[in-house]
């Protein structure tokens, strides 16, 4: 079990930014993100596109945002959970108790949700058969490549994640990529290199296909593939791979008591509390009068929601307002020296 | 202005008046109209706010923006007529635009 003042639900700008306000008025927190790496949408929807309206920083890209947050939060030691998506929150007595999809355990009296429109989930198959076989023959993610080994697989996708793997065990197993147009998207050397073995007979390659149906009793055994003119292949397959990106899935927010309009989290806008004690959210996913879906809000809403946070871990002590440019005690949890 | 019609899976049939400069996905948001869940707000990043193009309207609207193909990639079942209505700018010449919503944004 982990014990913490605050524990933070998502390691997008806002959750970073919070962190920061938490460490800043002392009070310890730790990070929880379902993604594999810190950044959120930044990182993951638009780390290369140029963002315009952070105040004093006329111009970042998401990559430079999120790495300038970290660099800020560097003197704190904050513990993060990455690859970890919180699925229970609950009370008991005055804390909360928060369990993830793996597992963990933390029991802290503040929960912040700076969770954004949700936690990223893979896009999945149109085709509702496909449920039936997931996680054993139809996967959007690899973790062992091994089982793969003299299988036929097929891959659907266009992008990096497609092209790679298409690439990578074309050298041990039978190789479909499917494609539902004849552009692909990832990095041209790759995109050549599949080209190229593709011309060899090591790829099969089928553009403008998409999946239509998947046979199988216990396992899958073969899958229809599409194309714009209704044309239809049947391709007997061991393996289903989809890698068409990630989506945002309110998912288990949604379970937790909180009152939820348009997957937002109504909040007051004074501590950015839910109609739950010490629950605040923060950032896109919260919603009151007024809200806009700025990054800058986000900082402002999360270092309000740090403050209130104070009340429910220090019950005894009472908060004092410092400046960062006059306080001894913050220059000290900064590691900077004072004047 | 233009009215939009949005048909949603199920059939029913959504007629509004859209300001001239807003996206097809704010039409579609701002008046409540089911199916278009536009996670990134309109940054053409997300593939949430697909819709099909009626077939003669498709090539009247301005054409597609690089990346906006990429990102149809993502979408759930597209087709030939498929759009972002991110990227679709409402303006006069768009009164009568019908689109198609998905069963699913993914």
């Amino acid at each position: 079990m982990n014990k913490t003042d605050a524990l933070i639900i998502g390691a997008g700008p806002t959750g970073l930014f919070t962190a920061h306000q938490l460490k800043l008025i002392g009070l310890d927190c730790e990070i929880v993100d379902n993604l594999d790496k810190i950044g959120g949408q930044c990182i993951e929807l638009y780390p290369d596109k140029p963002i315009y309206d952070i105040p004093a920083v006329p111009e970042c890209t998401g990559e430079e945002l999120t790495n300038n947050l970290i660099n800020q939060i560097k003197p704190f030691d904050i513990k993060f959970h990455l690859s970890e998506r919180v699925d229970e929150v609950k009370k008991e007595g005055d804390n909360w108790i928060v369990k993830t999809n793996n597992g963990k355990t933390f029991s802290t009296p503040n929960v912040i949700i700076a969770g954004g429109v949700g936690s990223f989930e893979p896009r999945k198959f149109p085709v509702k058969e496909c449920e039936k076989f997931e996680n054993k023959s139809v996967l959007y993610s690899i973790k062992d490549k091994s089982i793969f080994k003299d299988k036929t697989v097929t891959i659907f996708g266009g992008g990096d994640s497609a092209l790679d793997w298409a690439v990578e065990l074309s050298k041990n197993s039978q190789v479909n990529l499917v494609h539902r147009r004849d552009d692909f998207r990832g990095a041209q050397a790759t995109v050549d290199k599949v080209n190229e073995l593709a011309k060899d007979g090591k790829i099969n390659l089928f553009t403008k296909y998409q999946i239509s149906s998947v046979k199988g009793e216990y396992k899958l055994e073969s899958l229809d593939i599409k194309n714009d003119d209704k044309e239809i292949k049947t391709l007997k397959t061991d393996y289903a791979l989809g890698f068409f990106g990630l989506i945002m899935q309110l998912g288990p927010i949604a379970n937790w008591g909180l009152n939820i309009d348009k997957k937002t989290i109504e909040v007051d806008t004074e501590k950015f509390e839910t109609n739950q004690k010490g629950i605040y959210a923060v950032g896109d996913i919260c919603s009151y009068p007024g809200k806009l879906k700025l990054i800058l809000s986000g900082f402002h809403e999360g270092a309000l929601a740090a403050r209130a946070c104070f009340k429910l871990a220090r019950p005894n002590e009472k908060y004092r307002f410092e400046f960062t440019t006059s306080s001894k005690t913050i220059k000290d949890r900064l590691g900077v020296k004072s004047d | 202005m233009a009215k939009i019609t949005y048909i949603t899976h199920d059939n029913h049939n959504h007629t509004i008046e859209v300001q001239n400069g807003l996206s097809v996905m704010e039409g579609a948001v701002q008046n409540d109209i089911p199916g278009i869940d536009a996670d990134c707000g309109g940054g053409m990043a997300c593939a949430t706010c697909h819709v099909y193009v009626k077939d003669e309207w498709f090539d009247k609207i301005p054409a597609k923006e690089d990346g906006e193909e990429d990102m149809l990639d993502m979408a759930f079942e597209p087709k030939k007529n498929s759009r972002l209505s991110c990227q679709i700018i409402v303006s006069d010449e768009l009164n009568g635009l019908t689109v198609h919503i998905p069963s699913k944004q993914g």
